[in-house]
């Protein structure tokens, strides 16, 4: 593309938070080209959510855009107050791995049984990234974090099957060094309706990388890089192939009844009820 | 409920709080089930999607209140309801909307605590919990209901001081006035005054500062507000490191209920100039004083009461009053002492405080035992 684009129209004025070669970074930007790209010239159909954790700068305060940023692991409660009140806002929450699959998690599997309409995109950086790199339910099995110093014992949670399993309307995945896939799925999930889940595997040089023995983050993009295995291709590998793999693509996309829709049908049901049969 | 007259209606409490909620303007509630407090979530569901309203369960206690604090910032009216545990999981999320000058309404039914305990059965276990139950410096406000038409008027006034000061507000019921029957008079709801959260002009863009209660707008309007929990400036940008910002913003939040204090506190009062003792009481206990104060006053004993229908802010005023009459002041609480060490700090020596405790199975302070208690306090 030659057109110059900046991500700045649509920025407060702020410094960005994040350490050099931060994933977010590449996140927020795919995010922005992806809204410019679908023609919004500002962010004024959108509302943001996030929690505690880098990425949920993210949104809050940089973008110049509605957002709020609630407690660790509580963006999709919010979000659901959000977009039952107001059907018609565009409901897009940023979250850290911590945030969305750790503390957060029981409302990420409720959310997508309810098939509520929101995206999520969640940056998994596989580590506690802001409170200086403690390992965390997406952390690969064996690396060493800061309390896990002998490396960690623990199976990783797969986020994105998870989210097909419970109900989501649509699940990719992809990494920071596929920023085009990335965007044009964030272009994607943006026109689909019900719960989207975009998760981001994402560099963390600063609390991650470096304690599992990479040197910068262009080490950790070629990781990425090398070990990504499409999703078609993953279905045919045993669970021990797949061991340290990312699996990158579109996991489902699928039409199921949103929250919104069965919610308002009911309120439609229960008004008329009332006009039928007095109150 | 009618808009012209006043009717008379014979409610279980917490079937009131639910019809004061939707006469207060409640659109979105989303709770989880809960001894004793589950009926307020079964009929909100049934009402409110009548008026266009949200009511949904969720998944626990921490979305519920997290889904309260988003609906209202989409511009709701908003309300949970719970029962000492799920208001113990909750207090991360009051801190937020207190930090945050969310207004909402957490409904908590007292019961037994600590942990279950007996889920089932009445207590007064939650007062300071209410007060103090999330981290930071923090100032509630709390309501105290005695009986089920109280429990109307005060789910009407909660909602009104959580629009009015842009906070939560929690109403503190308890197992014994949310499970009872009894007679209810509404007046009409045109008599029923609501007020409703002070909207920005178009070209505001201050929300959490400047004023002592800054104006709220919506998302989705236009405002581009920026919502945080974090120690923010006077337009939502977070100030994590600067003491100025932090101590301007939450001396701000606390003197915004303290300052309006007394407008805030309501009480019932009886002989609180006129008495040798006095009572301090709240909630279901307080039934009990009414028989108790008659009793003395056939024995010659003149006994005055505050009751207390606003616990937090404490009605400071009123009790120093009945502190300075009174010789003796007894605070009959279903815990193990609450309210009394509050009393004690207000009477500050100016009365001697007593106190009249009763915990397990439900069991009330009886009439008898309160008059037993003044008859000896009298003595000595």
């Amino acid at each position: 593309m030659t057109e110059t684009f900046s991500i700045k129209k649509y920025l407060r004025d702020l410094p960005l938070p994040f350490c050099p070669g931060c994933g977010a970074m590449t996140v927020m930007s795919e995010f922005l080209r992806a809204v410019h790209e679908l023609g919004h010239e500002d962010l004024s159909k959108f509302v943001f959510c996030s929690g505690i954790g880098c990425s949920a700068w993210i949104p809050s305060p940089h973008f110049m855009a509605d957002s709020v940023h609630t407690l660790h692991g509580r963006s999709i409660p919010a979000a659901t107050g959000i977009k039952l009140i107001k059907p018609n806002v565009n409901v897009v929450i940023f979250g850290g791995d911590g945030d969305i699959v750790g503390i957060g998690l029981s409302h990420f599997i409720h959310a997508a049984r309810r098939n509520l309409d929101i995206l999520v995109i969640m940056v998994n950086n596989m580590i506690y990234g802001m409170t200086g790199g403690q390992v965390a339910p997406t952390t690969p099995f064996k690396s060493k974090t800061t309390t896990t110093p002998y490396g960690s014992f623990e199976h990783p949670l797969d986020a994105a099957r998870l989210a097909v399993t419970a109900g989501a309307s649509y699940v990719a995945r992809w990494t920071t060094a596929q920023p085009n896939e990335l965007r044009e799925s964030i272009k994607k999930a943006l026109q689909l309706q019900g719960f989207r889940f975009i998760e981001a595997t994402s560099q963390c040089p600063t609390a991650f990388g470096r304690r599992a023995g990479f040197k910068d983050a262009g080490e950790m993009l070629r990781w990425f890089k090398a070990n990504t295995i499409p999703f078609e291709e993953a279905k045919n590998m045993t669970e021990e192939d797949l061991t340290r793999k990312i699996v990158v693509g579109e996991f489902t996309q699928r039409k199921r009844l949103t929250l919104v829709e069965t919610m308002y049908r009911m309120i439609e049901e229960a008004k008329t009820k009332v006009e039928e049969d007095g109150d | 409920m009618s808009k012209k007259e006043a009717n008379t209606y014979f409610w279980q409490g917490n079937e009131a709080c639910a019809q004061a909620a939707v006469t207060a303007g409640c659109r979105f509630f989303a709770g989880y089930p809960i001894t004793p407090a589950s009926e307020i979530a079964e009929l909100l569901s049934e009402k409110l999607p009548k008026t266009g309203g949200i009511a949904i369960q969720m998944e626990d206690e921490l979305a519920s209140i997290g889904a309260v604090v988003g609906a209202s910032w989409a511009g709701a009216k908003s309300m949970t309801a719970t029962s000492g545990p799920g208001f113990s999981l909750m207090q991360e999320t009051i801190g937020y909307a207190f930090m945050t000058e969310t207004p909402c309404v957490i409904v908590d039914v007292q019961r037994l605590g600590p942990s279950t305990g007996q889920a089932t059965k009445c207590g007064q276990g939650d007062v300071m919990q209410a007060r103090w139950g999330t981290h930071g410096d923090y100032t509630a406000i709390t309501l105290s209901p005695n009986s089920v038409q109280e429990l109307f008027e005060l789910t009407i006034k909660a909602f009104n001081l959580a629009e009015k000061y842009r906070t939560p507000v929690i109403l503190l019921a308890d197992e014994t006035i949310a499970h009872m029957r009894e007679r209810a008079t509404i007046q009409p709801t045109e008599n029923i005054e609501i007020i409703n959260r002070r909207k920005p002009k178009p070209n505001e863009k201050a929300f959490f500062g400047l004023e002592e209660i800054p104006p709220m707008p919506s998302v989705g309007e236009g405002y581009n507000i920026a919502v945080t929990g974090s120690t923010h400036n006077e337009y939502g940008i977070r100030y994590t490191a600067d003491p100025k910002v932090h101590r301007q913003l939450v001396e701000r939040l606390n003197s915004k209920i303290q300052n309006h204090a007394e407008e805030i506190a309501e009480t019932e009062t009886h002989n609180i100039n006129d008495c040798q003792i006095g009572i301090v009481s709240f909630g279901c206990t307080s039934r009990a004083i009414y028989e108790a104060v008659e009793n003395a006053k056939t024995k010659g004993l003149a006994v005055g009461y505050v009751r207390l229908k606003t616990i937090w802010p404490f009605p400071e005023k009123t009790v120093k009053e009945l502190a300075e009459t009174a010789e003796k002041i007894i605070v009959p609480e279903m815990n193990l002492r609450q309210i009394f060490y509050e009393v004690q700090r207000i009477a500050d020596g100016s009365a001697d405080v007593l106190s009249l405790n009763k915990i397990g199975g439900g069991e009330l302070i009886t009439p008898e035992e309160l008059t037993e208690k003044i008859m000896e306090s009298a003595k000595n």
